[in-house]
């Protein structure tokens, strides 16, 4: 019997978020005959709704104004409600999803599988996974059981968003359905969004980065990377370990959970290369990794890469640039 | 404010190299060194902040085998005042609903206001803190990296979203919350403070004293099972450098030139 797979639609300021047609390719891998159906939790979301259409057959609508920021635990009893037991539920894994999701496996009796970055087929009600462990350096097959139902979170990028195509998409109201039972959730209530501080430079403007993650070992040698973003001209950006020390400040962090850069140049010095840095990178630069770590993930994604310690190396090359100047 | 913080032992993986055996049924273990989950060290040590600031008392508790001990050690020796170790055979194989389930039983023999635990692991899934909220009836938030205690019923707490922006909630206790890294700075443990817990007794739990059916966890009740490990090939990868290190300096300097990345 195909599937029946729902996806939940992440969405901000009235805009769909990129996921919502990488979803329709996941759930295509998953099951080509499947039925799928978009959720869509918010307030005034009819243009939302509207505009995914032409990639749903079927979009659900849950809208009221109590909906207008996105709560986890409100809308993990709502979609309790109305989500039929023994379906697949899509969500993307970032902050959101990864709220929402364990817990809401747990209210529906389905599976939980989390980060999947792509789908290796079904067999008997068991689907084939691939996930990636210990920060991205290896991955794993795993098997799923998702004969009874199954929320599944999927990497953001992983699946190539499906063409827009014409689904000719209804959009239901299910609103009066989810709020049956009132509003949940009201042990976690949503006070306010602080946003980031500004820092002495915006590295979402800069043309070269020089980007240093925990490979830098002390906080006294990140003055070697700053010695060479002043000899190239660039910035000096970082992964998360740095910002986590307190070495750096947040407003130079390139990341999901901090800055999205778009510079010409990026140089990642000592970076492991997570997902979740990486996903702060837009714009193809041409991006040179460093690290003595031959199997760093940074490395399937660099276009040139340096297998030596930047502690050496780096205090080398900012050398040779200035003596060439 | 009682406090109860999950802890798990898994490779290091900012010191070690991870590679995948050759039948690729797991990774190399042979010369890994093991240490506490970084996620798990920065939740004890807000424990422990919470503990110092209001009173109460702050239990690590971890699922795993006998050497999952010394990272307990490890972390009363921070400052944690107790540790559980539940251990059995059949916890084996367990996934995210199986650790839980584990985890559930323990928590339901005592009374705790705040349970915390890192926000993943090795595995980078994510999953117990969200699962075990569910299973409890608590509420439950993950990424935080702020904890302020309003009064013995309810908390603010700030997490992590996207851009560097934090999201600042009201809850209720008891609940559940996974930790982000950066939400504080982990003290130091010295030996001497390791020294300090070296027989301090910490009781082993099974699935009997704790009531658990075997057959609720374990490889038997596992919904998801790894079959195998493998190194991704993603993309062509990068052209990476060779000769001495001075030559690798020469070359990219080159590249650097000819790409615009020396203004």
């Amino acid at each position: 019997m195909a599937l029946q797979i729902f996806a939940y639609i992440l969405h901000k300021d009235g805009a769909v978020d990129d996921t919502a047609l990488e979803m329709v390719a996941a759930a295509g891998k998953l099951d080509p005959a499947a039925s799928l159906t978009a959720i869509v939790v918010g307030s005034k979301t009819d243009a939302v709704c509207n505009s995914l259409t032409s990639s749903y057959k079927e979009v659900w609508k849950i809208d009221n104004d109590a909906l207008s920021y996105p709560n986890s635990e409100v809308i993990r009893g709502l979609l309790a409600l109305v989500i039929p037991k023994g379906s697949v539920l899509l969500i993307a894994h970032e902050h959101f999803g990864m709220d929402l999701a364990p817990g809401l496996s747990v209210k529906l009796d389905g599976t939980y599988l989390p980060d999947a970055v792509a789908f290796d087929g079904i067999e008997g009600g068991k689907l084939k996974a691939v996930r990636q462990e210990f920060g991205g350096q290896v991955s794993a097959h795993v098997v799923c059981d998702i004969s009874g139902g199954a929320v599944i979170t999927i990497r953001a990028g992983a699946f190539r968003a499906a063409e827009a195509a014409n689904a000719g998409g209804a959009v239901v109201d299910k609103t009066a359905d989810a709020l049956a039972g009132g509003l949940p959730g009201g042990a976690r209530r949503f006070v306010e969004i602080v946003t980031a501080e500004v820092g002495d430079v915006d590295i979402t403007k800069s043309e070269i980065l020089v980007s240093v993650g925990r490979g830098i070992c002390e906080q006294e040698n990140i003055e070697i990377i700053r010695e060479l973003a002043k000899a190239v001209g660039g910035d000096v950006s970082c992964s998360r370990p740095i910002v986590d020390a307190k070495w750096l400040e947040k407003s130079r962090q390139v990341g999901t959970s901090g800055q999205t850069v778009k510079p010409k140049v990026y140089m990642a010095l000592g970076i492991s290369g997570s997902f979740q840095h990486l996903g702060g990178i837009k714009g193809s630069p041409f991006m040179i990794a460093v690290n003595k770590n031959p199997k760093a993930p940074i490395f399937q994604v660099a276009d040139i890469g340096v297998v030596e310690d930047l502690l050496e190396f780096v205090p080398m090359l900012t050398e040779k640039i200035n003596e060439l100047k | 404010m009682e406090i109860l913080v999950c802890v798990k032992r898994v490779p290091d993986t900012a010191e070690n190299e991870i590679s995948v055996n050759s039948s690729g049924s797991d990774i190399e273990r042979g010369d890994l060194v093991y240490s506490v989950n970084e996620w798990d060290n920065y939740a004890v040590e807000e424990a422990i902040q919470i503990r110092d600031k209001v009173g109460g008392s702050v239990t690590v508790v971890s699922v795993g085998d006998a050497d999952s001990e010394e990272v307990l050690r490890r972390e009363m020796a921070m400052g944690a005042d107790k540790g559980i170790l539940l251990s059995d055979s059949v916890f084996e194989g367990s996934d995210g609903n199986g650790i839980a389930t584990v985890l559930k039983a323990e928590i339901e023999k005592g009374k705790y206001d705040l349970i915390l635990t890192g926000t993943q692991a090795d595995d980078g899934a994510g999953q117990v803190g969200g699962i075990l909220a569910a299973m409890l009836d608590m509420p439950y938030a993950s990424l935080v990296n702020r904890i302020e205690v309003i009064d013995d019923k309810k908390i603010k707490i700030g997490r992590e979203i996207a851009g560097g922006n934090q999201e600042i909630s009201e809850m209720d206790l008891p609940c559940v919350l996974s930790i982000q890294t950066g939400i504080n700075e982990p003290r130091y443990v010295g030996i001497r403070g390791i020294r300090k817990v070296a027989s301090v007794d910490i009781p082993v739990r099974g699935a009997s004293d704790l009531g658990i059916n075997p057959g609720s966890v374990g490889k038997a009740a596992a919904k998801v099972s790894r079959v195998d490990y493998f190194v991704p090939a993603l993309g062509k990868g990068a052209e990476l450098l060779e000769g001495s290190i001075e030559e690798k300096v020469e070359k990219l300097i080159e590249l650097l030139k000819s790409k615009g990345g020396i203004k």
